[in-house]
């Protein structure tokens, strides 16, 4: 890994002697999303004077919190160590389990807090996932819940800086001194008690994905911000943090590829691939699409699309499955027969409309049910597709095209209990991580819907505390 | 199947809606999201309930991930808007005439009441009005315009109701009025819920549905008065004028009060209204409305304040115009929000109590 965007530090002082300057604060948090604004509402609370330094300009604010609709809160209707099991089934046991315990139990009370300031909630919503039990979700979704952050911070004197972005931060001996911030232009040399790290993952920054994933990663579409390049991680990394989870790891689903290349967000998702059959470029199955119910399901398609050739991919159904499921922005491909279809895709007429008469003739009699694991499988095929499996007989037929959305990285510096960075082996003395950067201590791998906001909400608002802490010794 | 020839509201409404369609973040805030859920398609009769279900509170606009700068540039409550005011005008019969009706209704009042009062010699009691003009004059004009204008709003909203496909017995469906009438008399998606709306900027606030309320039951009490006062004079023999401390002076002072606070308040806040959801034609509705409104209470409240001095004369002349005007306008301007808004609301609670019957 390479890190070479530091200036010389005159050229920081610039803005300084420019009169535009981001004053010394006790605690400075970097990035504003649901974990920053978390982290500076706490410190701001427990008497530090705090400031937030976004990368984003206003209208963008916020990272990828701005996507999402929902928290994972344990509560009595779901106990916690039911939600622990979860955890640690979806993780394979890749977890910190004492710090996952400890946000599971904060997270109980993290609703309230959440309503003292602004946010509100609502009954959940009528999508294809059914997570009212265990997930509450923002009335008005993640931009809401921003903007009811963004107004608490303003009431409490937080000084906010939009289009700031960190270059550097200097540390030493485990100890943050100042941070090198370019803000509109001019780069700026600021200076705090403490730090808070909260600057997302690097799932938007395509160079380093592709150093991960090689040349296939050109193909993917970012469904969420683009300014979460994982700058403040890769100067953290740099400087001796220790990291969790894998760089290789990434939550990824399969989205419309006429997707925008970033921010595309939650319209561009398509649940309709559990109910036709999903082909690649060749016109060939390669994966069993009834394998289980799409809430458990859906995010293995990325990896899934991502390993077809031209990362591309084609989700067929017929005029039975229209309706079944929540449309997306985009109208599908549409054809009267097959081989139309075929053309349409750019894929072999011969090929599709053999896939698809081999998947008619091997699906078996069954009562069909979209909402359970029910009877329709095919026998015989290779992948089989064991539920909801029905012919492909009655056209008009369509197809949505698919491209791997990469959602978030898991990549992130190991903490402490009191979200304390981890370097060269001991906590550092005033420097915290939030949210995606040290999500990964939790969600080693894996996915457990709206984990991530909860895990930004409880270590955030550690860090802000344990930060005021630290500014005011 | 070809698509009619849209209009570009009605093209960029039935864009945005399939985003949202897609995405329903929004479907706890209002009436348009879930009704919204329940079509895949947007034609131009949808459109235009949608529109007009949209009280244009503007949280959908703040809360959206897709906003401008946003390349899909969803902005619902100013798209809603422009098709909700071109609708107005759809349904408004015999067209758009409102304006040019009340300036002409204004004078021509002017006219028939300084007419009317030049006849008579001077009043034998200081503030009695009919000695001024001839109660007869007053009722009878009253009357005729106010049967013509009911017509004409009636005409409209038969219009709007025939364009929802809905029987006509639907709008006397007693299982859903009382749901349709507690939405729209506590303003439930104005901000009714008790944390206001994002109007008129992102910071949530209470004034615009107080203000609201001010004005409709300003208005309401106001009527209430109007009507107290002909049940004294036909039933009771009782003319006018009326106590200071009686009935109808005090619902009308009471309501006359709210109609200046309400529409003068609403008209300041529309001043400071977020550009980004403004629309020029919906404001040019809604300004004479809001200004006649604030007149027809600013003169009356003068004439009792007055009506012991010979200003009483003019200003009675100068109050029964203005209400004369107000009255011609009212199914041309901004008041038919009133009869559709109640309209698609029932509309609402009717395809709600359905959907809950299938289920």
């Amino acid at each position: 890994m390479r890190f070479s965007l530091a200036l010389p530090a005159s050229c920081y002082d610039r803005g300084l002697l420019a009169g535009e300057s981001i004053p010394d604060v006790d605690v400075l948090v970097a990035g504003g999303g649901n974990a920053g604004l978390c982290a500076a509402l706490s410190a701001a609370e427990s008497g530090a004077r705090v400031a937030i330094v976004e990368c984003a300009p206003k209208d963008f604010r916020g990272g990828n919190s701005r996507h999402t609709r929902n928290l994972r809160r344990a509560s009595e209707a779901y106990p916690e160590d039911e939600y622990f099991d979860d955890l640690c089934r979806v993780t394979g046991g890749e977890t910190d389990q004492q710090l996952a315990r400890v946000v599971i139990r904060e997270s109980r009370s993290a609703p309230e807090w959440m309503l003292n300031h602004g946010v509100r909630f609502q009954p959940s919503l009528r999508g294809t996932l059914h997570l009212d039990r265990t997930n509450a979700f923002f009335l008005g979704g993640g931009k809401a819940l921003l903007n009811a952050y963004y107004t608490a911070a303003e009431r409490l004197g937080v000084r906010i800086y939009y289009e700031a972005e960190v270059q550097d931060i200097e540390i030493r001996h485990r100890r943050f001194e100042a941070t090198r911030v370019i803000w509109r232009g001019e780069p700026l040399l600021v200076r705090a008690r403490a730090l808070v790290a909260a600057a997302g993952g690097f799932e938007s920054n395509l160079e380093w994905l592709e150093e991960i994933w090689g040349e296939s990663a050109r193909n993917f579409l970012v469904r969420g911000t683009p300014f979460n390049r994982g700058k403040v991680l890769r100067v953290l990394l740099s400087n001796g943090a220790q990291p969790v989870s894998h760089a290789a790891q990434c939550h990824a689903v399969a989205i419309d590829a006429r997707s925008p290349r970033y921010d595309g967000g939650i319209v561009t998702r398509l649940d309709c691939l559990p109910l036709g059959i999903v082909v690649n470029q060749c016109g060939e199955r390669f994966y069993d699409e009834g394998e289980d119910l799409w809430p458990k399901r859906y995010a293995i398609w990325g990896r899934l699309v991502a390993e077809q050739p031209g990362q591309m991919a084609w989700s067929v159904f017929d005029s039975k499955t229209v309706g079944l499921f929540i449309p997306s922005v985009y109208p599908p491909l549409q054809a009267h027969s097959i081989r139309e279809l075929a053309l349409k895709l750019g894929v072999s007429g011969d090929a599709l409309e053999s896939t698809v008469a081999g998947f008619n003739g091997a699906v078996r009699p069954g009562v069909f049910n979209p909402n359970a694991l029910d009877s329709c499988r095919t026998v015989g095929l290779q992948p089989d597709k064991t539920h909801w499996a029905r012919a492909l007989d009655t056209p008009p037929y369509f197809a949505y095209p698919l491209r791997p959305g990469i959602t978030f990285t898991y990549l992130g510096v190991k903490v402490t209990d009191n979200a304390e960075i981890v370097m060269q082996g001991a906590p550092a003395v005033n420097l915290f991580a939030a949210g995606e950067m040290m999500a990964g201590n939790i969600l080693g791998r894996g996915y457990l819907a709206g984990i991530g906001m909860t895990i930004g909400t409880v270590c955030g608002r550690i860090a802000g505390r344990e930060a005021a802490r630290c500014a005011r010794a | 199947m070809p698509e009619p020839e849209l209009a570009e509201p009605l093209t960029e409404g039935a864009r945005i809606l399939t985003i949202c369609n897609a995405c329903r973040y929004c479907e706890g805030y209002c009436a348009v999201f879930p009704a919204m859920e329940r079509r895949s398609h947007f034609s131009p009769a949808d459109l235009n309930y949608l529109a007009n279900l949209c009280h244009n509170c503007a949280e959908c606009y703040y809360a959206c991930q897709y906003a401008p700068p946003h390349p899909f540039a969803v902005n619902v409550p100013k798209t809603l808007t422009e098709i909700r005011v071109a609708s107005y005008r759809q349904y408004a019969w015999p067209g758009p005439a409102g304006a040019w009706l009340g300036t002409a209704a204004f004078f021509a009042g002017l006219v028939i009441w300084t007419i009317a009062e030049r006849g008579r010699g001077a009043p034998s009691n200081a503030a009695d009005f009919y000695a001024v003009i001839p109660h007869s004059i007053m009722a009878g004009i009253s009357s005729v315009f106010s049967i013509m204008v009911l017509g004409l709003i009636a005409a409209g909203a038969a219009r709007f109701w025939r364009e929802s496909n809905e029987r006509f017995s639907g709008l006397l469906n007693a299982s859903v009025i009382p749901q349709a009438a507690r939405d729209a008399l506590s303003l439930r998606y104005l901000g009714g819920d008790g944390h206001g709306c994002t109007y008129p900027d992102e910071h949530r606030s209470t004034s615009r549905w107080l203000l609201h309320h001010a004005t409709f039951y300003g208005f309401l009490l106001c009527f209430a008065s109007t009507t107290i006062a002909a049940v004294y004079h036909y039933a009771l023999g009782r003319r006018a004028p009326y106590p200071y401390f009686s009935l109808p002076v005090v619902l009308g002072t009471v309501g006359g009060i709210g109609l200046l606070i309400g529409p003068a308040g609403l008209w300041r806040l529309k001043q400071r209204q977020d550009s980004a959801m403004r629309v020029r034609e919906q404001n040019q509705m809604d300004r004479p409305f809001i200004a006649l409104l604030f007149l027809t209470s600013a003169s009356g409240l003068a004439l009792l304040a007055l009506r012991e001095t010979a200003a009483m004369r003019w200003l009675l002349a100068l109050h029964l115009a203005i209400v004369l005007a107000f009255f011609v306008t009212l199914p041309y301007g901004k008041f038919v929000h009133a009869i559709y808004r109640a309209a698609a609301l029932l509309r609402y609670a009717l395809e709600r109590s359905r959907e809950e019957k299938s289920t």
